[in-house]
């Protein structure tokens, strides 16, 4: 653990006036909705991050309930997904991945078990290093690419760039989107507002999301990354709540737009298409998935190969993983600290869900950053 | 595997960020690449899905490796506040540095 998180003290240096004004409108808006506790989501890793790393929710008034919701993608790899890198794997194939996919578990075993058996896994930082690898050898290398938009986006340029006939791409990418209407739909979520992430934003643009607020009744509001965009994106999200306002706002103008990147956004779309599909611990998410499109076969890892997951699928789930909470804490039911396993036999070098593996997943953090982040500092 | 040329603080562990881009300065466009120094250390990166064109002394959003937006000039400064804290946290275990050092690893080492 690095320890304690740091604390409101930690953004003396930056606008500690500001910072209070927030946390003191924070309050007073909070009191002025006559109901406790309200509860606001965020869709993102990197949110969590900050949250945690500056102790944002100590700074909180105790009626605000702010919660991560499916904000980490390799969290939400289905099991089905790590079988077929761990099949192919298995088979021989070379496979580069980001780092964080290696170690994730899968039905029975994870990239990293079928390391431990001989299989090649090369992890990568970059779409473009699987490339490199692919120019470097004449055998197959299957590019197992996950994350939301903003990553996708990276796997179609190098689609589209004519990557070595030797590369394929076996796509675990998913779309944000289509979760927030998932958990809006979830009843017992109860969230009243959505904190929308901001670098995914930057591809879709916040116009995405005025369709979604009105058909769901719920404020959404992009926010960015420092402490203060974050305090200053929940005074936004309470305002509109107060006011009935059911559209989305931009609190990150500095880096999203309404439209966002065009450009980006056809790429992406010209690469893949949205199809249902499994998103681990919470279930099929409709246009959930973002898979090759048809005119991409030739780079489509599961057009290249049989991939044989039966034997993996039939081993026994282990006693241990059928007791992780990662599901209802990626829908925001429940908290890391409600789980029997976190920080016993969960940890991370010994992850038993999603969620401990990522640097973006909500045990991982609150884990590394002490526990229950809004305990730690008073 | 890959020679990356990491600086003195570089972690040794591998968790790209997903989610966070970061934000550097571009120093010369070569067709679909650019040099772009990111608090002192220059990377190659790939210009196909930037929303803008970009020219030396712009800003850019990186993303693995990609650049994803062109920063408008109004708002450099503000963006680049909590980056500079983060590239010079030296805390391998904070995971947004973590994170932050990652996406530098996703760009590629310049000639130069």
């Amino acid at each position: 653990m690095s320890g304690e998180p740091r604390g409101v003290d930690e953004l003396k240096f930056r606008d500690p006036r500001r910072a209070r004004e927030l946390t003191t409108a924070l309050a007073r808006l909070v009191e002025s909705l006559h109901r406790a506790p309200v509860t606001l989501m965020h869709v993102c890793g990197t949110h969590e991050q900050a949250i945690a790393r500056f102790g944002l929710r100590a700074s909180l008034p105790p009626a605000l309930r702010v919660i991560m919701g499916p904000g980490c993608p390799v969290c939400v790899t289905d099991l089905g997904e790590v079988d077929e890198g761990v099949a192919l794997a298995l088979q021989g194939v070379r496979i580069a991945t980001y780092g964080d996919m290696v170690r994730l578990p899968g039905s029975s075993k994870s990239l990293a078990d079928a390391q431990a058996e001989g299989a090649r896994v090369d992890v990568v930082y970059s779409a473009t290093q699987a490339v490199e690898l692919a120019r470097a050898t004449d055998e197959p290398i299957v590019f197992f690419a996950s994350g939301f938009e903003t990553t996708a986006v990276v796997t179609a340029a190098i689609v589209l760039a004519k990557p070595p006939a030797n590369l394929s791409v076996l796509s675990a990418h998913k779309y944000v989107p289509p979760a927030m209407e998932a958990v809006a739909r979830l009843p017992e979520a109860r969230v009243e507002g959505f904190l929308a992430a901001g670098h995914a934003a930057v591809i879709t643009g916040y116009g995405l999301f005025e369709d979604f607020a009105r058909r769901h009744r719920t404020p959404v509001v992009v926010a960015g990354f420092e402490p203060l965009d974050i305090l200053a994106a929940l005074v936004k999200l309470l305002e509109m709540i107060r006011d009935g306002e059911q559209s989305a706002a931009n609190a990150y103008p500095r880096c999203v737009s309404r439209e966002g990147n065009r450009r980006a956004q056809e790429a992406l779309w010209r690469v893949f298409k949205a199809v249902d599909g499994p998103w681990r611990g919470i279930g099929v998410i409709p246009d959930g998935n973002l898979q090759l499109r048809d005119e991409w076969a030739s780079v489509d890892a599961r057009n290249r190969f049989r991939i044989d997951v039966t034997g993996l699928k039939q081993a026994a789930q282990s006693e241990l993983s059928r007791r992780c909470l990662c599901g209802k804490i990626m829908v925001g039911l429940v908290e890391p600290t409600d789980c029997p396993l976190f920080g016993r036999q969960c940890l991370p070098e010994s992850p038993v869900g999603a969620c401990m593996v990522s640097s973006e997943g909500t045990c991982k953090i609150w884990h590394q950053y002490g526990g229950r982040p809004d305990l730690g500092t008073q | 595997m890959f020679s990356l040329g990491l600086p003195r603080w570089w972690p040794t562990c591998y968790d790209p960020g997903m989610c966070l881009g970061i934000p550097g300065k571009v120093v010369s466009v070569q067709g679909m690449e650019a040099t772009v120094d990111f608090f002192g250390v220059r990377r190659l990166v790939r210009l196909d899905v930037v929303d803008e064109p970009v020219a030396p002394g712009d800003y850019v959003l990186n993303h693995v490796g990609f650049a994803i937006r062109r920063i408008p000039d109004s708002e450099v400064a503000e963006t680049l506040k909590l980056f500079e804290e983060l590239a010079a946290a030296g805390d391998d275990e904070d995971l947004l540095a973590a994170d932050l050092r990652s996406e530098l690893a996703a760009t590629q080492e310049s000639k130069k």
